[in-house]
């Protein structure tokens, strides 16, 4: 299964949380170029995966290789070769656009010759150059998604990871949102990596679809293939064949708590 | 620029747009100084200790820099609750870089805060007497500051929410600030309390403080000079351990 053109590799990866096994025994792996969707309902461990993948989280056991490296033993080599965009904003309210995406290149040593092009190049792409020197706390859910994938590609990243990345966004947005990401899948090979629970989108956009349930995968392969095996017409009917018709429950940890609060009295 | 710089100018670009935050440091002590310099003045001056302002000044002073750093610290709970924090930890950068750059950058603006209080106060009416000590005081004001920034990141490192902040600046700040020797003399109180001010970083910065400023004491200023460097090496590196270990 090992190969040069395997940007993400993934063997037997184990994780619990005290007794509960959010993970079990995942293995999958990720062309380079590619761009890969991981589908699966809520709790399934979608998450989890990419805080594994992106060094946030150590897994109980398996094996893992982001662009050859491991993200367990060498993290700091992982950290520079990925991108990420998170489920929540993770930007500096109170600093411009620009402020933001400027000190990102700084943790990521871009020098500031390209910092300057590279930034204005995104900013650009993302449409957000003539905001550039706005606070982002005027930024709306979308302006803030969007800058965040500016800012999650600033570095040249091997491969962007990105875990829900058009939740809570309006039609228009999310249309634009991948606009954008396809234009830097093509033209500069960035491979993809986005979970999601929209089947539109990974039907639409992904080369490859791993469905993920209850901490395994369930299937593998483009969205006609698996059309195709769970004989049904489209892939939500797919998904609904292969996941079943439950809903789930998620654990909330207190940190989701404090957002929810936060979402109650900010705006 | 690298990492510990822009986050020092971070800390630096938040707190001078937040013009409310600004303000609102400074209105506390200056709140406390009228009301207790004004208030207990001529208590104090009838007990025979002499001028209360000039007591109470170097110790507002230091009481301003402390909440104003060890909210620089907690300000990592904010940061945890609006993301930002995720981004500078998967970042390529060592975690004490990072820790280095927010601690730094919350001294800075504690200091800066701590002397402008310094200078208002002298429309209060407050005399520096000792003008040659006058760099030694800012030394110790800069110990504070730096010592409660890592305090308060330490402390940030172990809470996750908001509500502990409460508990903590009610149980553990006021005390310290209380039991300092900040607004009333401690030489006459009782052994327990005495006992507990030893143990108080604060009370040496206090002292060096008003020692420098006001020319009182001054066979003291390097014990207490030297004990509080040690307690803020000390801090920094428990302040960055915690910080280090800290999950998103």
């Amino acid at each position: 299964m090992k190969s040069k053109d395997n940007i993400i590799e993934v063997t037997n990866l184990n994780k619990s949380y005290g007794k509960l096994q959010v993970l079990k025994d995942v293995t999958f792996t990720v062309e380079k170029g590619n761009i890969f969707a991981f589908l699966g309902p809520n709790g399934a461990g979608k998450s989890t995966t990419i805080k594994i993948l992106t060094t946030i989280l150590s897994p109980d056991s398996g094996e893992i290789l982001v662009n050859g490296n491991s993200p367990i033993t060498d993290s700091y080599k992982v950290r520079k070769d990925f991108g990420i965009v998170f489920q929540d904003p993770s930007v500096d309210e109170e600093l411009t656009a620009y402020e933001n995406l400027d000190m990102h290149g700084i943790f990521y040593h871009v020098s500031k010759k390209d910092r300057l092009k590279r930034i204005e190049e995104l900013m650009k792409i993302v449409e957000l150059w003539d905001r550039k020197n706005d606070l982002v706390k005027n930024f709306s859910g979308g302006m803030k998604r969007r800058l965040e994938i500016a800012r999650g590609l600033l570095h040249y990243p091997k491969v962007l990871f990105l875990d829900e990345p058009t939740v809570g966004l309006d039609p228009q947005t999310r249309n634009h949102i991948w606009d954008y990401i396809k234009k830097v899948n093509k033209r500069e090979g960035t491979t993809i990596f986005f979970t999601t629970h929209y089947m539109d989108e990974a039907e639409r956009y992904a080369n490859q679809i791993a469905v993920i349930d209850h901490g395994k995968i369930i299937d593998i392969g483009t969205s006609k293939e698996l059309i195709k095996k769970t004989k049904t017409k489209t892939l939500e009917e797919a998904f609904i064949k292969i996941t079943g018709y439950n809903i789930r429950d998620e654990e909330v940890s207190s940190l989701d708590n404090m957002r929810a609060r936060r979402k109650m009295f900010h705006k | 620029m690298n990492t510990i710089g822009v986050l020092w100018l971070r800390q630096i670009k938040r707190h001078y747009r937040s013009k409310a935050r600004m303000i609102g440091s400074l209105a506390m002590p200056l709140l406390f100084l009228v009301a207790f310099g004004f208030g207990f003045g001529s208590i104090y001056a009838q007990a025979g200790q002499g001028n209360y302002m000039q007591f109470l000044v170097p110790g507002m002073v230091s009481m301003t820099i402390l909440f104003a750093s060890v909210m620089s610290g907690i300000e990592i709970i904010w940061d945890r609750q609006f993301g930002f924090l995720k981004e500078t930890l998967v970042a390529p950068v060592p975690r004490l870089e990072i820790m280095i750059g927010r601690t730094l950058g919350g001294a800075t603006v504690a200091f800066a805060q701590g002397f402008l209080f310094l200078l208002l106060s002298l429309l209060f009416g407050f005399n520096i007497i000792s003008w040659t000590l006058f760099p030694v005081a800012l030394l110790f004001m800069a110990l504070i500051a730096l010592f409660f920034a890592a305090f308060g990141t330490a402390i940030a490192s172990l809470l996750d929410d908001m509500q502990g902040f409460q508990l903590i600046m009610n149980f553990l700040i006021m005390p310290i600030f209380f039991l300092s020797g900040a607004i009333f003399p401690l030489n006459t109180a009782p052994a327990a309390i005495q006992w507990i001010s030893k143990i108080n970083p604060l009370t040496y910065g206090v002292n060096g403080i008003r020692s420098c400023l006001l020319g009182t004491a001054q066979s003291s200023i390097l014990g207490n000079l030297i004990l509080l460097s040690v307690l803020t090496i000390i801090i920094l590196v428990i302040g960055s351990k915690l910080f280090s270990k800290m999950q998103i």
